[in-house]
């Protein structure tokens, strides 16, 4: 059992929720039960491959999954996963 | 736009002493310190959210020289978090209110306007005279040029980003360090990020964000304390929690990497997959305007005039009879309309209505119109008693 933090622009597709506690022995199996369990978020964090979009970022506590074993990376009962997609807001948007 | 020679200042006057006191007393800065700070040039791009408390407080620490890239104009919406724009300054140019309120808190500074968007074409020339580049941009394409630019020319980049309740910092091309495609290597696909103006932005928030870049800014001058560089700062305003994630120099990156294949500044809008030209709306034929949506409705035709903004929104203002169902349902609710009917979709601004517009096209339905301009067009030029937001 892993804590999944989800990051504000998501939090509408996982019932408004901060984070979503998910089974899994990896990060693919946790990013897998996640997105079956709430179907939307699904486009927003893989490509139509269904490979891990490139402008949203996985990290397993404070390292970047790209640097550990990507989706293949164990995961520990306790770990945190954050969900870090890119934002650009900072001055006025139109 | 070319940039005097700017002769370093050997001494503080003792106007300046006594107003740098505080800093003066400090062993971390001290005359030294204030003096790099005084001989340190830094340009700020965008005098907007984050630039609002960077321009002041870079201003008020004594940078001596601030480059300031802005070609907008200070509207309403702006007031609720760009406090360095007050209500007088509605309707002036951003550079104008900003480099005032500036020299008002610090009269020993030199500001260099640049009324101008920044662009692959004069990136490189207006960068080249600073020694520290803070992004304080709104979208993505400015990001990706911003850090292209630093990259090249082998300037720290101050990074600063903001959503609603959430922001993100950090510190990118510092001393051959990490830079921003190494953290994100592309741009979400125009659409499915909502921008502050589509998603909102708690006022206070930039503040804070801002306030960390001009930290870090000040820091990288003075030679001070641990740079936020290869570590991405994230702070949650609602939960009032500041996490840190490692950020590595990714050895492939196309402009920072080992073998890097960006060797000059490339075509943003091209790469963030954005039109050059305004809006995704299609041809004109697929628009209509708010007057002529008006005169549907005076003319009582039979029509369904489809509203996609969110339910919150909906209590800020609406148009007359019009069915309510939220972008993102849309999807999911489309049986509710019927491909036989006229339809006119509409918003806040007429972007996320002509997404809507092209996703029913693209099932199936024919007669399908965006409302160019949004409810908030409507509130200028058919209903002057509607609010605008």
């Amino acid at each position: 059992m892993a804590k999944v933090l989800i990051p504000t622009p998501l939090r509408h597709y996982v019932d408004k929720r901060d984070s979503v506690e998910v089974e899994g022995r990896t990060v693919g199996e946790i990013l897998e039960a996640l997105t079956s369990q709430y179907a939307e978020l699904r486009r927003h964090l893989f490509n139509d491959e269904g490979k891990l979009r490139n402008f949203v970022n996985v990290y397993l506590n404070d390292e970047d999954i790209r640097y550990l074993s990507k989706e293949a990376t164990p995961v520990q009962a306790g770990d945190t996963l954050s969900i870090v997609p890119s934002i650009a807001g900072g001055r006025d948007g139109r | 736009m070319a940039v005097e020679a700017f002769a370093a200042p050997a001494a503080l006057s003792n106007d300046e002493i006594l107003r740098y006191s505080r800093h003066l007393i400090m062993p971390e800065v001290a005359m030294e310190g204030q003096l790099k700070l005084k001989r340190a040039k830094v340009l700020l791009i965008g005098t907007g959210g984050l630039g609002a408390p960077l321009g002041m407080y870079l201003a008020a620490a004594g940078v001596g020289r601030i480059g300031l890239v802005d070609f907008d104009v200070v509207d309403p919406t702006n007031l609720q978090r760009q406090v360095i724009h007050g209500t007088k300054d509605v309707g002036r140019k951003k550079l104008d209110s900003a480099s005032e309120r500036m020299l008002d808190i610090n009269p020993f500074i030199r500001i260099d306007r640049y009324e101008t968007a920044l662009t692959s074409e004069n990136a490189l020339e207006i960068l080249r005279d600073y020694d520290i580049v803070v992004d304080g941009t709104d979208n993505f394409p400015t990001r990706y040029l911003v850090n292209d630019a630093c990259v090249l020319l082998g300037k720290p980049n101050v990074y600063g980003s903001i959503f609603r309740f959430e922001g993100q910092a950090t510190v990118f091309a510092y001393n051959g360090g990490p830079c921003y495609r190494c953290l994100y290597p592309e741009p979400p696909p125009p659409g499915l990020v909502p921008s502050c103006a589509e998603g909102g932005v708690l006022g206070v928030l930039p503040g804070a964000i801002g306030a960390i870049q001009a930290t870090e800014t000040l820091k990288l001058i003075l030679g001070a304390g641990e740079p936020l560089v290869g570590r991405l700062l994230l702070y949650d305003a609602l939960a009032m929690r500041f996490r840190e994630l490692k950020l590595r120099k990714n050895p492939e990156c196309p402009v920072c990497g080992d073998n890097p294949t960006i060797r000059e500044l490339i075509d943003y809008h091209e790469f963030c997959g954005l039109p050059r030209q305004e809006s995704d709306a299609g041809p004109a034929e697929w628009e209509i305007s708010p007057v002529e949506v008006k005169a549907m409705i005076d003319r009582g035709e039979r029509f369904v005039l489809l509203d996609v903004r969110e339910p919150h929104e909906l209590q800020i203002c609406s148009l007359p009879g019009a069915t309510s169902i939220p972008l993102g349902e849309l999807t999911r609710r489309v049986h509710e309309l019927d491909t036989a009917e006229e339809i006119v979709t509409v918003c806040k601004m007429g972007q996320r209505s002509a997404r809507a517009a092209n996703f029913l096209r693209q099932v199936g339905f024919r007669k399908v119109k965006n409302m160019r301009g949004g409810t908030n067009l409507w509130a200028q030029v058919v209903d002057p008693t509607m609010p605008r937001y």
